[in-house]
């Protein structure tokens, strides 16, 4: 175990306590264990042992058709799969040089902010809970349900959803599914400001989040922090603005950037982000362009169902894709798109076979997890647990 | 509407007194006042905070206090996948609860591994711990953790007092390696 | 903001480290450079600092393995990112099987501490220099390298599955 500090005899002849905190504990939210070196409360080093969800999607990646990919990604950070589900889509269109109509930009980015509203929910709801408030909590997931009724409108599925297809949308929008969407932003902002009014200006609340787990933004440029974490740092970094992706340019919105990089900033960061999603799902919905919601890749885009039992070049088609038959060109391709966590990134080495010859995913919560202790270092018990909830490490997405 | 009462267990009736046996009466106390563990590891777990939040509220079927610590808590309900690393953490866990003890298998992965059938993930809790209740699904919906949970009291409504003395009980301890 | 092109790049390296590229291409709008494994650190400083490139930020490091090229079977590719200039670079540099031996960029990247950690762990490549190079995310007793191409995905050591019903 390191020991970073400048050891006197004095330090030296005191006696530290370990504390061992997780794996399975009610405050970390994800198995990860943390054993920290405590000199009373105060916390003098801390060292982490992550894997306790390791699923080796990397090795599973080799092993299936490229379609078979998407309920895996869904499993990285399962509280905004779709955001994963279609970085995962973008990547294979880059690959195949496949351009989507610009409905299917349009619906994806409704769907991925929806996912990022939810993500941040979770996070700034639990970090209330941490603190002993469990009224924003209830609040906030009756709505939540709201977001999973929308997704199980469009795809079927609640939580890990595998919506869309490479190459678009598997179904169009449906009436119901406007409907839902339109309910849902005349609704939530009330309700949000609700949940804000709790926490937000709540004395109790800012005395037990300024100041902790404090990180420099030139610290956290170092330690590759993405996302919110980075931006309450000061540092307005957003793959949307700095590599549009499906059409964001055309949206209106700002990046919410903090001062400190402590856990007040991280929350309110996150607060102001969901905003900004509200923005853009209503600016996306209102010019939603006509249009095809899917693109021609008859090599991954199954065909429909009606031409397959009457057509023979369809049946051939949906044979092949099912089986897993796909031309892909030979290269290697990395694309990242703006996760709830910040910049999840997908490297695909293809060698032009059925399966990916290798495939890594960039995960934001296993890059910045690892500036934990030098965040918590100096801090106490209580401090470091509120500010451990504020960095929403997913533990899907830490051990992958 | 018509107002559905739960039936009482077959006992004797009075003028202000009710007999019944004394398993039956424990196993009603026992089965609505379950107290939880939730060993939430992944995606299931979050489902679980959804099936604990203000929607679906399991906190009606008498899981309110939910217990982080294996020591006072009755049900242990393990949700999302585990990996070869976690199985002693379960197992550990699974050791400090005292008798009588249900165990709920929530997801695809804790009852069998799920999609995840590599080298790193353990095939199913049941190769480590007993499991009472496995509930399918990937993540299951709410209603289906609250269908497992319903099941776990019917299992404990109806179990005998002296069950974890029994020779079989014994014999399914040892099979794990657990005295 | 700066803007630079690809063939800027390349003569900046040129010039800095005559002998060091092994080839260079464009994958997908991706400048790509293969570079020899033991001048990584320091091509590394170079492009940190010089005022031109500021590539400061390392977003991703991985490994792969490529059994067929032989005395270059493992390899490590590290993708890094100007966010001054909005430009972004892969760097791969191979080792062989027989001495996987590459230098850390820990002490220029914090965040490639766990990284190089996983990679590791996934292909037995070892960083010389790193400050606690031992497994994290798989057991610490495993023996072998599971992310290398001859070791299957499944558990060998099952004993439940029944191989008739899998058409085995």
């Amino acid at each position: 175990m390191e020991n970073n500090l400048n050891t006197t005899f004095e330090e030296q002849s005191k006696a530290y306590t370990t504390l061992n905190l997780g794996p399975t504990h009610p405050a970390t939210h994800g198995i990860f264990q943390n054993i920290l070196t405590m000199d009373g409360e105060i916390i003098v080093d801390s060292e982490q042992t992550v894997g306790y969800i390791h699923r080796a999607f990397e090795k599973i990646a080799e092993h299936r058709p490229f379609y078979q990919v998407t309920p895996l990604t869904d499993r990285l950070n399962y509280c905004s799969s779709p955001i994963n589900n279609m970085g995962w889509h973008m990547t294979m269109e880059k690959l195949l040089g496949v351009t989507v109509p610009k409905r299917v930009d349009y619906m994806r980015v409704i769907v991925m902010e929806l996912a990022r509203i939810a993500d941040h929910l979770v996070c700034n709801s639990v970090i209330g809970v941490d603190t002993g408030a469990l009224t924003g909590f209830t609040y906030v997931f009756q709505w939540r349900e709201k977001i999973y009724d929308i997704y199980e409108e469009i795809c079927g599925a609640r939580l890990t959803t595998n919506i869309g297809r490479i190459g678009g949308m598997e179904r169009d929008f449906s009436k119901e599914v406007i409907l839902k969407i339109e309910d849902f932003l005349a609704g939530f902002p009330k309700v949000f400001d609700e949940f804000c009014s709790l926490l937000e200006r709540n004395r109790i609340f800012m005395d037990r989040t300024i100041g902790t787990g404090p990180i420099t933004a030139e610290k956290a440029l170092n330690y590759g922090f993405t996302g919110p974490n980075l931006r309450a740092t000061g540092v307005d970094y957003d793959v949307r603005v700095m590599n549009p992706y499906s059409s964001y340019g055309d949206f209106d919105f700002t990046i919410p950037v903090g001062i400190n990089g402590d856990t007040y900033d991280r929350f309110m960061v996150r607060q102001e982000e969901i905003r900004e999603s509200l923005k853009i799902i209503r600016q996306a919905l209102n010019n939603l362009p006509e249009g095809k919601y899917f693109a021609e890749v008859p090599s991954f885009y199954l065909p429909p169902k009606e031409e397959v039992y009457h057509n023979m070049e369809a049946l051939i088609w949906h044979f092949k894709i099912v089986m897993g038959e796909a031309d892909v060109p030979v290269g290697e391709i990395y694309h990242s798109v703006e996760g709830g966590n910040g910049e999840l990134g997908y490297y695909l080495v293809s060698d032009g076979g059925r399966a990916a010859y290798r495939l890594h995913f960039r995960r934001p919560c296993f890059i910045y997890y690892q500036a934990f202790p030098d965040m918590v270092k100096g801090s106490t018990l209580s401090d470091a647990i509120v500010a451990m909830s504020s960095m929403n490490v997913i533990a899907g997405e830490l051990d992958a | 509407m018509s107002i559905q009462i739960a039936d009482a267990p077959p006992g004797i009736q009075g003028q202000g007194f009710f007999a019944t046996s004394l398993d039956k009466a424990v196993g009603l106390a026992r089965a609505n006042s379950l107290w939880p563990l939730p060993f939430a590891t992944s995606c299931c777990g979050i489902e679980f905070m959804a099936t604990m939040a203000s929607n679906y509220d399991m906190a009606r079927f008498g899981s309110e206090r939910l217990s982080f610590s294996p020591r006072q808590a009755d049900l242990l309900m393990v949700m999302g996948t585990i990996a070869k690393k976690m199985g002693p953490v379960v197992r550990q866990v699974y050791l400090q609860m005292a008798e009588p003890r249900w165990v709920i298998a929530v997801g695809a992965c804790a009852s069998s591994g799920g999609i995840f059938d590599t080298y790193s993930v353990l095939q199913g809790i049941d190769k480590v711990i007993p499991v009472d209740v496995y509930v399918p699904g990937c993540p299951p919906r709410p209603e289906q953790i609250i269908d497992g949970i319903t099941k776990i009291q019917e299992l404990v409504k109806n179990e005998p007092l002296r069950r974890r003395n029994s020779a079989e009980y014994q014999a399914l301890m040892a099979s794990y390696g657990i005295k | 903001m700066g803007s630079l092109s690809n063939q800027e790049i390349i003569n900046h390296i040129q010039e800095a480290f005559p002998n060091l590229l092994v080839s260079s291409q464009e994958s997908y709008g991706m400048m790509t450079i293969e570079v020899q494994a033991n001048q990584v650190k320091n091509l590394f400083q170079f492009l940190y600092s010089n005022p031109a490139l500021q590539f400061q930020f390392l977003t991703d490091l991985c490994g792969i393995h490529f059994p067929d090229q032989s005395g270059k079977e493992l390899g490590v590719v590290y993708h890094l990112h100007s966010l001054v200039n909005n430009y972004r670079i892969r760097i791969k540099a191979f080792v062989p099987k027989s001495n996987p031996q590459i230098e850390s960029v820990c002490s220029i990247f914090k965040s490639a501490n766990w990284q190089e950690r996983e990679t590791f762990d996934f292909y037995g490549i070892e960083f010389l220099g790193h400050p606690n190079l031992k497994r994290i995310l798989n057991v610490d007793e495993m023996n072998y390298f599971p992310l290398r191409k001859e070791y299957p995905l499944e558990d060998q050591h099952r004993t439940d599955k029944n191989d008739s019903y899998f058409g085995r």
